[in-house]
């Protein structure tokens, strides 16, 4: 017998929990999916139409490290007219392969070995291991349904020791769609200056907003020499297979992110870049009417859900309602795959996102309306059956 | 609030009139009584019109019908402009739909028929008779790919995972 030649960590480190949930829904015919961490809507036509004419003209090569200039540029645009942050498009500013690269390069390049990165959960899978690949150690902060989700001060206060260096957060968040106001974010701001913390701020879902605008924390003063900021084209503007995303911060940092970016991956792909220039420059319509969509349907899935007996907390963002099952009686997971097994529904249990999740389920309203009106019929019979089962269960004990 | 509610209402309708009023009422966050209420309304006014199928008859094996887009030049008359004879090529049953059109011609019908020769004669018979219509240009439809924003054969499919993060 060979010995193993995986590394040890890599053989510890947890595969993520939707994985075996997705196996398993797979395998099912005629499933009706809320199980979608992506939009439904194709990407729209003029953005496809710009990289397609960008093939045509033989733009096959590689870009220069941190992305076409003339991205970059209209990335800098952007975050000024939208979010009211000045950065630097030749020195602060690196387009990568989606979010997830940034995440990644921006927690490699800011960690040495023992330091704590704080993250609120339920979050996005990726932040726990990221940060064990990265050498660092993460601490999460429980977030409770009454706060609606949120990061609260004093929680955050408690939660830092002497070792922390990072406080690593995304709002609107999937899989809760909760905001933090402008408000909300002041007092964040106010606890990382404190404690001289540095913010990495997935902002991935910012154009996703349904009642006011998204405010972000690098907006705040004093905030932006301690923000890395974290976006992409993914959510917003129904991208998520061409992989770009970008990443903002300081130059000192963005220096530091530049290297790990050059050495692994080189550039994000060309046809992809051209395709987001597209998008940023007049794509703003498409947005609109998008999230115009998902605005109804998410009144849709919340008042639906809540009609069914599975309480919900009106998310504001993002495109996830994520309703309390608790009073089922089960776990978020045999919620999840009785559904599954007996109505064809397919939606994520709760704790995949962090054990404060237990008692959750996220359902993604990237669905067309006939499928989530359908969705919410199965599972209110589902609910009504095993309410039934419940009682009766009850007597006999 | 309830005008903007009306224009939210029949967008939604223009896409789909076969959304239920339950689900309408979810969606738009009103009473189910309120969405019913003000849809009788607009059908009252006449705001909606009707509710129409998109079909696509070359599937069916059964299309026996033939269009024709008929380009129509007229004479504006005193005090009712195009209004008086346009409400009456309007009213022939093989007439589709009228458009007054800016450009080299005035009216737009479209006419549809079981033959050409049947398009043809209500053509020459008909339309080109009336009192104050100059000329027509007939133009028949030869295949259809797109209608009322709709892609005929679009191939659309979910191409997405069914569980992702
Ligand atoms: C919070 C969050 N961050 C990042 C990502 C990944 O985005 P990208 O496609 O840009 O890598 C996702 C996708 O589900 C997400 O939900």
């Amino acid at each position: 017998m060979s010995r193993s030649f995986v590394k040890k960590s890599m053989v510890t480190l947890p595969a993520s929990g939707i994985r075996k949930f997705f196996d398993m829904a797979n395998t099912i015919r005629g499933v009706i999916s809320l199980g979608v961490g992506e939009p439904d809507f194709v990407t729209p036509w003029h953005i496809r139409e710009a990289s397609v004419y960008a093939l045509e003209k033989g733009y096959t090569n590689y870009t220069s490290n941190c992305g076409l200039e003339e991205l970059r540029r209209e990335i800098s645009n952007y975050l000024l007219r939208r979010y009211q942050v000045e950065y630097d498009y030749t020195g602060e500013i690196i387009v990568t392969v989606g979010a997830s690269e940034a995440i990644d390069i921006a927690l490699r390049s800011v960690l040495d070995p023992g330091d704590e990165v704080i993250i609120p959960e339920p979050c996005f899978v990726s932040y726990k291991p990221c940060t064990v690949m990265a050498g660092g150690v993460f601490k999460t902060i429980p977030t409770r349904e009454e706060d609606y989700f949120k990061l609260k001060p004093e929680d955050l206060e408690k939660a830092i020791t002497p070792n922390s260096k990072v406080l690593l957060m995304s709002y609107p968040n999937n899989p809760t769609g909760t905001i933090m106001t402008g408000r909300e974010l002041e007092q964040i701001a106010r606890i990382a200056k404190e404690h001289d913390l540095l913010v990495i701020t997935d902002e991935i879902y910012s154009e996703l907003t349904y009642t006011g605008n998204h405010v972000s924390i690098a907006s705040i003063p004093g905030m932006k020499e301690r923000t890395i900021l974290i976006n992409g084209f993914s959510k917003s503007y129904a991208m998520t297979g061409w992989r770009i995303g970008y990443v903002a911060a300081p130059e000192e940092i963005a220096v530091a992110m530049l290297k790990i970016h050059q050495y692994t991956i080189m550039c994000a792909p060309v046809m992809g870049q051209m395709a987001a220039v597209e998008a940023l420059k007049n794509g703003m319509e498409a947005v609109n009417k998008m999230t115009e969509q998902y605005d109804q349907r998410r009144n849709l899935i919340v008042n639906g859900l809540r009609r069914i007996g599975l309480p919900c907390f009106e998310p504001k963002g993002a495109f996830y309602a994520f309703p309390s099952i608790k009073e089922t009686g089960l776990s978020s997971r045999e919620f999840c795959e009785n559904l599954l097994y007996e109505e064809k529904v397919a939606v994520v249990p709760g704790d995949a996102f962090g054990r404060c999740g237990e008692g959750y389920i996220r359902c993604s309203y990237a669905a067309s309306v006939e499928q989530i009106s359908e969705a919410l019929d199965r599972m209110e019979r589902f609910v009504r059956q095993n309410a039934a089962c419940l009682k009766t269960s009850g007597m006999a004990t | 609030m309830v005008e903007d509610l009306k224009v939210r209402l029949l967008h939604a309708l223009e896409q789909n009139h076969r959304i239920a009023t339950k689900t309408l009422a979810l969606m738009l966050n009103v009473e189910e009584t309120k969405i019913q209420e003000i849809i009788n309304e607009l059908e009252d006014v006449k705001v909606i019109l009707g509710y129409v199928t998109l079909i696509d008859w070359e599937k069916t094996g059964h299309n026996d019908k033939v269009t024709a887009m008929i380009d129509v030049q007229v004479t504006p008359q005193r005090d009712v402009g195009f209004d008086v004879i346009a409400a009456r090529i309007s009213r022939f049953p093989e007439v589709k739909s009228v458009y007054l059109m800016s450009g080299g011609y005035d009216l737009s019908v479209m006419v549809e028929g079981t033959s050409l020769k049947q398009v043809a004669f209500f053509v020459s018979e008909k339309l080109a008779t009336l009192e104050n219509v100059q000329s027509t240009a007939t133009h028949f439809v030869l295949k259809k790919y797109k209608q009322n924003g709709i892609i005929f054969d679009d191939h659309k499919k979910d191409h997405r995972l069914v569980i992702s993060p």
